[in-house]
């Protein structure tokens, strides 16, 4: 039986606890705020490219356990990541969290599997995937603040 | 709730007895046991609610105060005795004073675009509060913008009441609105309507109480409040979503335009002119939820027959148990502590989003509610995004207060 204690792993709750590249980037090439106005959720990411690579990113706001570690594995993930490997890492956990039917290959997605407990609470699935959303609206160079709804 | 109030235990209130009249409470909830404590969201419903429900639908349903047939005659019949059911329940001194609305939300915009948009100009004046439900503020900001009027707000304590002697400072002469809520369903404060109204009258305004968490909770006596316009909505007090009641004085409302033009609000239709129904029917126009309003009516049977001060004063115990409880609870803080409070205990947690610890507690089969509870301004009194809210009915339990104790525990031990 799912326990609840495979939602809020170890890693969760630390990364919850000390979220890392949680701050801002000063200078920072593109900013981008993301919200989710159901639970009032807030956070901002910061960028650096180095051409199509994510030279530094960073993030600082308020949230839930699984918003505030899902931004710090994001960053943590992709940070010296391709813009096209991010987009490619966007899609597999969007996936693993939203389409039970798919096959994902845990092992290749690293450290961000542990989210993959989130897909049991459907109502927490925007908590995991607001700071993915934001960052995907921030490298289509979009500058208007990111809502879930 | 007075000091005069001797709480009940489950010993002296058949609440066991009570339990096995609503099938949900009976259902698992990811293999635990239901525990049901988000009832200011919405209430289960016993089978007496839901049995005539499908009685109507098999036995009688057709449209009312229409055909000449028996069915026709049979679905009016129930429609208006549940009218006559509700006039007593809250002690209105006419049928003609309860208008069958979708819910306190339609109610209080009923009030705000009838009443208060023919009534209102530049520079009049609504008084509400701080610790409105944002169904409460809406509609009077639209008013505002429609007429020129200007909002007032009422600010709150620390302990979530108002501030009588600012809200005294607030009425004047271009007072012509207060509306504020008789119960807070993001706090639990049991405001002062009645003292809220003569105050208000005195300055030649209108109450318009909204209701919708008080009518599970605490006997409604509008000849006592002498409030003018008073909302509630079925579904929170055991009966089907939907389905609601605006309680109007009757020189009101009978001075009052239309809200919705339609079927069975007209007396005559030409395309010269219009004449309005009487009331109540001027403000029901379209054929209503028949059935939501039978079902209300069974609903208000059940209260009736649990009787209104036992549920209050059981309550009142249960509430005070779980108040002492979360008290115990190190990193526990109550949002909310009003000397009078009802049926709500909204708290945060140290280390804990109160959005992990509703999850953590469905784990175990309890439903809280957490976020902001439509009142985003008692969130920002209070500097904070979101509250965790157990809320009660007199179907409640100690046990299951201690399991929330429990769950709380639990979320500490993930966080600690």
């Amino acid at each position: 039986m799912f326990d609840i204690k495979d939602l809020y792993q170890e890693v969760i709750v630390d990364h919850n606890r000390s979220p890392r590249n949680f701050g801002k980037l000063d200078p920072a090439g593109r900013t981008l705020e993301g919200f989710n106005p159901l639970c009032g959720d807030r956070l901002t990411l910061y960028l650096n490219l180095d051409d199509d690579h994510i030279s530094d990113i960073s993030f600082d706001g308020h949230g839930c356990a699984i918003s505030i570690a899902s931004a710090s594995l994001m960053t943590e993930g992709i940070k010296g990541k391709s813009v096209q490997d991010a987009g490619t890492i966007f899609t597999d956990f969007h996936e693993l969290l939203t389409d039970s039917a798919r096959v994902i290959d845990l092992a290749g997605m690293g450290k961000l599997a542990v989210l993959a407990g989130v897909r049991e609470y459907p109502s927490r699935v925007k908590c995991a995937t607001l700071c993915w959303h934001t960052l995907r609206a921030l490298l289509a160079g979009d500058h208007a603040p990111v809502s879930t709804e | 709730m007075t000091a005069a109030v001797q709480p009940l235990d489950d010993s002296e209130f058949p609440i066991h007895r009570y339990r096995t009249d609503f099938p949900l409470l009976g259902r698992r909830v990811r293999d635990k046991p239901l525990i049901y404590l988000d009832n200011a969201a919405t209430s289960q419903k016993p089978r007496q609610v839901i049995d005539v429900l499908d009685e109507y639908y098999r036995g009688y349903n057709s449209n009312i105060h229409r055909g000449v047939h028996t069915l026709s005659e049979l679905a009016t019949e129930a429609y208006e005795a549940a009218r006559k059911k509700i006039q007593t329940f809250i002690n209105a001194a006419s049928h003609q004073e309860i208008i069958f609305v979708r819910g306190t939300t339609e109610g209080i915009n009923l009030v705000a675009q009838s009443y208060g948009r023919s009534r209102l100009g530049a520079g009049d004046e609504i008084i509400i509060s701080e610790m409105e439900h944002h169904s409460n503020i809406v509609p009077w900001q639209l008013l505002c913008e429609q007429t020129g009027a200007l909002l007032k707000v009422i600010p709150i304590n620390d302990a979530g009441e108002l501030d009588m002697d600012e809200y005294k400072n607030l009425l004047g002469e271009h007072t012509r609105i207060v509306a504020v809520g008789h119960i807070s369903n993001a706090l639990g404060t049991v405001n002062p309507v009645a003292e809220i109204t003569a105050l208000a009258h005195a300055a030649g305004a209108v109450t318009v109480i909204d209701g919708a968490q008080a009518a599970p909770h605490t006997r409604l006596d509008m000849a006592a409040l002498d409030c003018d316009f008073y909302a509630f909505s079925g579904h929170k007090l055991f009966g089907p979503t939907g389905i609601g009641v605006l309680y109007g004085k009757q020189a009101l409302l009978d001075a009052m335009p239309p809200y919705h033009g339609g079927g069975d609000m007209i007396k005559m239709v030409t395309f010269e002119k219009t004449l309005y129904n009487d009331l109540p029917y001027k403000f029901e126009a379209g054929t209503p939820y028949i059935a939501g309003v039978i079902g209300l009516g069974a609903a208000v049977d059940y209260v009736n027959d649990v009787d209104m001060d036992s549920i209050r004063d059981y309550e009142h115990g249960l509430l005070q148990y779980a108040t002492d409880a979360a008290a115990s609870v190190p990193g526990l803080k109550l949002i909310g502590t009003a000397a009078e409070k009802a049926g709500i205990l909204s708290f945060i947690m140290d280390g804990i989003h109160p959005h992990d610890l509703g999850t953590i507690l469905d784990h175990d089969g309890i439903a809280i509610r957490t976020g902001h509870h439509c009142a985003m301004p008692v969130m920002e009194r209070y500097g904070i995004p979101a509250t965790a809210r157990a809320s009660f009915a007199f179907y409640n339990t100690r046990e299951e207060v201690d399991k929330l104790v429990t769950g709380i525990d639990k979320a500490k031990n993930i966080f600690k």
